[in-house]
């Protein structure tokens, strides 16, 4: 058996499970807090580099075989996921200790992030469908209450949109894991890749294809349900800001990439082509949203919105190269994304606003900051030799092969826009000069953050500002690793031979 | 909140009679009818009808822990139970049992099962506990 499938899921509830019990001390929760995520980090390199060198990784939960019990499964996909996760999780832990207040870790900071990654990771990992909601319950319950701590008015009117449009998905998401199961009898992923395709009216499979993409597609923030993202990613403390940003679409995305590679390919025709429209709406009302925006972290929000287009993409074009373009282009984005946001709360500490109008002169006082900001900006836009750059290139590549000009199109404008809205954060917060009706709050805050906090926040921005920089430049390995995950996604029966065993 | 004298001199008489129900089902949950998560919710409204019988100060005195370390410590217990099985080589969560004799007794049944519903109850008593006392807390606010 293979403990190193159950260990990234395990170890953030240990580790959830360690700071409730001292809920009293802070420090022993800061402490469990970058030792849960610093573990966790470990074991899910182990569990990628297993999956790596010998294939996916399957535990049966309490030795109940599937079809029949809960399996966790580990393919080059998922374990990429959590590796993602697990990095994103302990740059946060390390960020919050310099950030987050102490009223808010008291009132469960760190609990409720080991909870959501464990969420997360359990949705990474799970091979079964039911399960799989489950998991996204754990996460999202644990993120109504990040997004909430703190209580500030502008918070709970974030949180209404979101928490709103989130259950609505979740019951569409259980409406239709009770429809494949009336179906098929089973909810084993597996086990439903052959069920699915034995089913007499193929009409109905596409239904149920529907509403998962609908739940899905709300989940992932993809047009046209994308407006709870923007309405609330900026209103929760910049540390948990970073880390929504980073993973709770990307189990969305996750989903629908296991969803419709593995179960849903029967009539790619349609589902696919449907898919393929979402990808270049959302491309292109995310980036129009940003375009208008004048605050960091809303600009910021905008702007998953359009990057979850171009995963979208990889998917709804369906090629093995689109594929391995859609695993890359997560990669580039988490870490990407992640750090954008982290560094807007730099800026904000430096000079107490988020508003672009009313901050500036940064380049002149930190430019070590503003070359911390131009790699991961530069990067989101495309601009090579960064992580972006490789990640847009094999997409768009893949959309010119299946000769899908319109898209194509749709990807290289919105890149040029993405690029439009990072120079402006750019001009405004960085070059411009400090505008004087605000200066004096900012010299404030500029003295007021001490060094030591300053050092903390900047450790992981600039790590993964170092992981962009490799995925760019080392992008040959990242490339084989997307595209073995990809070769695994095009041959599901290497899945449900890895699941059932030979009696399939 | 006043409660009634009735009200209160039920609450002392039912509070015992609830937990030790409450433990009953717990124990009983594995093969039949019971199981942690409804024990822990027998539990809390034992706890609750103290509440509404006298106040949320000498609930909390009563219950001798935040209920908060209940919650925590049950998660944990949950959790840990499946670690049993990893160490044995197994799959994760795999029941693993010790049955021991005790003399006078007869045999005892221990368990991973158990572990993991004694989480479950603490977990449920935790945080039904959790949300109630804040409830009242904030209304005598």
């Amino acid at each position: 058996m293979n403990p190193d499938v159950a260990l990234p899921v395990l170890i953030p509830f240990i580790a959830g499970a360690l700071s409730l019990v001292f809920y009293r001390s802070l420090s022993v929760q800061r402490w469990i807090g970058i030792l849960g995520t610093g573990a966790l980090l470990v074991a899910s390199i182990y569990l990628l580099y297993m999956t790596y060198t010998q294939g996916i990784r399957v535990m049966a939960m309490g030795e109940w075989a599937a079809p029949f019990g809960i399996v966790l499964v580990a393919d080059l996909l998922g374990a990429i996921m959590t590796v993602l996760a697990a990095i994103l999780g302990f740059a946060v832990a390390v960020y919050s200790l310099a950030t987050i207040s102490r009223d808010n870790i008291a009132y469960g900071h760190f609990p409720l992030i080991h909870l959501l990654l464990a969420g997360v990771c359990g949705a990474f990992l799970t091979g079964d469908i039911f399960n799989l909601y489950v998991w996204v319950e754990v996460l999202l319950v644990s993120s109504f209450a990040l997004l909430i701590l703190g209580g500030e008015r502008a918070q709970m009117e974030g949180a209404i949109k979101y928490v709103t449009l989130n259950l609505l998905s979740s019951i569409l998401l259980l409406v239709a894991v009770g429809l494949t199961y009336g179906m098929t009898g089973t909810l084993n992923m597996a086990d439903l890749v052959g069920k699915l395709a034995a089913v007499e009216n193929q009409g109905l499979v596409t239904v149920i294809a529907m509403l998962f993409l609908v739940s899905f597609g709300i989940k992932s923030a993809a047009f046209p349900l994308f407006f709870w993202l923007p309405a609330s990613y900026h209103t929760p403390p910049v540390a948990v800001s970073a880390l929504f940003a980073g993973l709770l679409t990307k189990v969305g995305v996750y989903a629908l990439f296991r969803f419709f590679t593995l179960l849903f390919d029967h009539d790619v025709g349609y589902t696919h082509e449907i898919l393929l429209w979402m990808a270049g709406f959302t491309m292109i009302t995310g980036v129009l949203g940003a375009a208008a925006q004048y605050e960091i972290r809303r600009i910021l929000s905008f702007h998953i919105v359009s990057q979850i287009g171009y995963m979208i993409m990889g998917l709804a074009l369906f090629t093995p190269l689109a594929l391995i373009g859609g695993v890359f282009y997560i990669m580039h984005h988490i870490i990407v994304k992640a750090n954008l946001f982290l560094v807007g709360g730099v800026v904000y500490f430096l000079r107490g606003s988020y508003d672009l109008k009313q901050i500036g002169g940064l380049w002149r006082e930190k430019p070590w900051l503003g070359l911390l900001f131009l790699v991961p900006a530069l990067s989101l836009a495309g601009v090579p030799p960064l992580s972006g750059f490789f990640g847009k290139f094999i997409i768009i590549r893949a959309g010119i092969e299946q000769q899908s000009w319109g898209i194509v199109a749709v990807a290289l404008v919105v890149g040029l826009l993405t690029l439009y809205s990072m120079i402006k954060i750019w001009a405004e917060a960085f070059w411009k000069a400090q505008p004087e009706a605000h200066a004096e709050r900012a010299a404030q805050f500029t003295a007021a953050l001490p060094t030591r906090s300053l050092v903390l926040m900047l450790m992981p921005i600039s790590a993964l500002a170092l992981l962009t920089l490799f995925i760019g430049i080392g992008a040959q390995p990242v490339y084989e690793l997307a595209s073995a995950a990809a070769e695994q996604m095009q041959n599901p029966q290497i899945y449900v031979q890895a699941v059932l065993g030979d009696s399939q | 909140m006043m409660g009634s004298l009735i009200l209160r001199t039920a609450a002392r008489f039912l509070l015992p009679l609830l937990l030790l129900f409450s433990l009953f089902m717990l124990l009983r949950g594995h093969d039949e009818p019971g199981g942690g998560f409804i024990a822990g919710l027998i539990a809390a409204v034992a706890f609750a009808l103290y509440l509404f019988a006298f106040d949320a100060a000498r609930t909390r005195q009563l219950l001798g822990v935040d209920p908060r370390l209940l919650l925590g410590l049950g998660l944990l217990a949950a959790t840990v139970s499946g670690l049993p099985s990893i160490l044995l080589g197994e799959a994760f969560f795999t029941a693993i049992w010790w049955p021991i004799d005790v003399p006078g007794f007869g045999e005892v049944k221990l368990s991973t099962p158990l572990l993991f519903d004694i989480g479950v109850y603490l977990l449920v008593l935790g945080a039904i506990m959790t949300i109630v006392l804040a409830l009242d807390e904030a209304e005598e606010e």
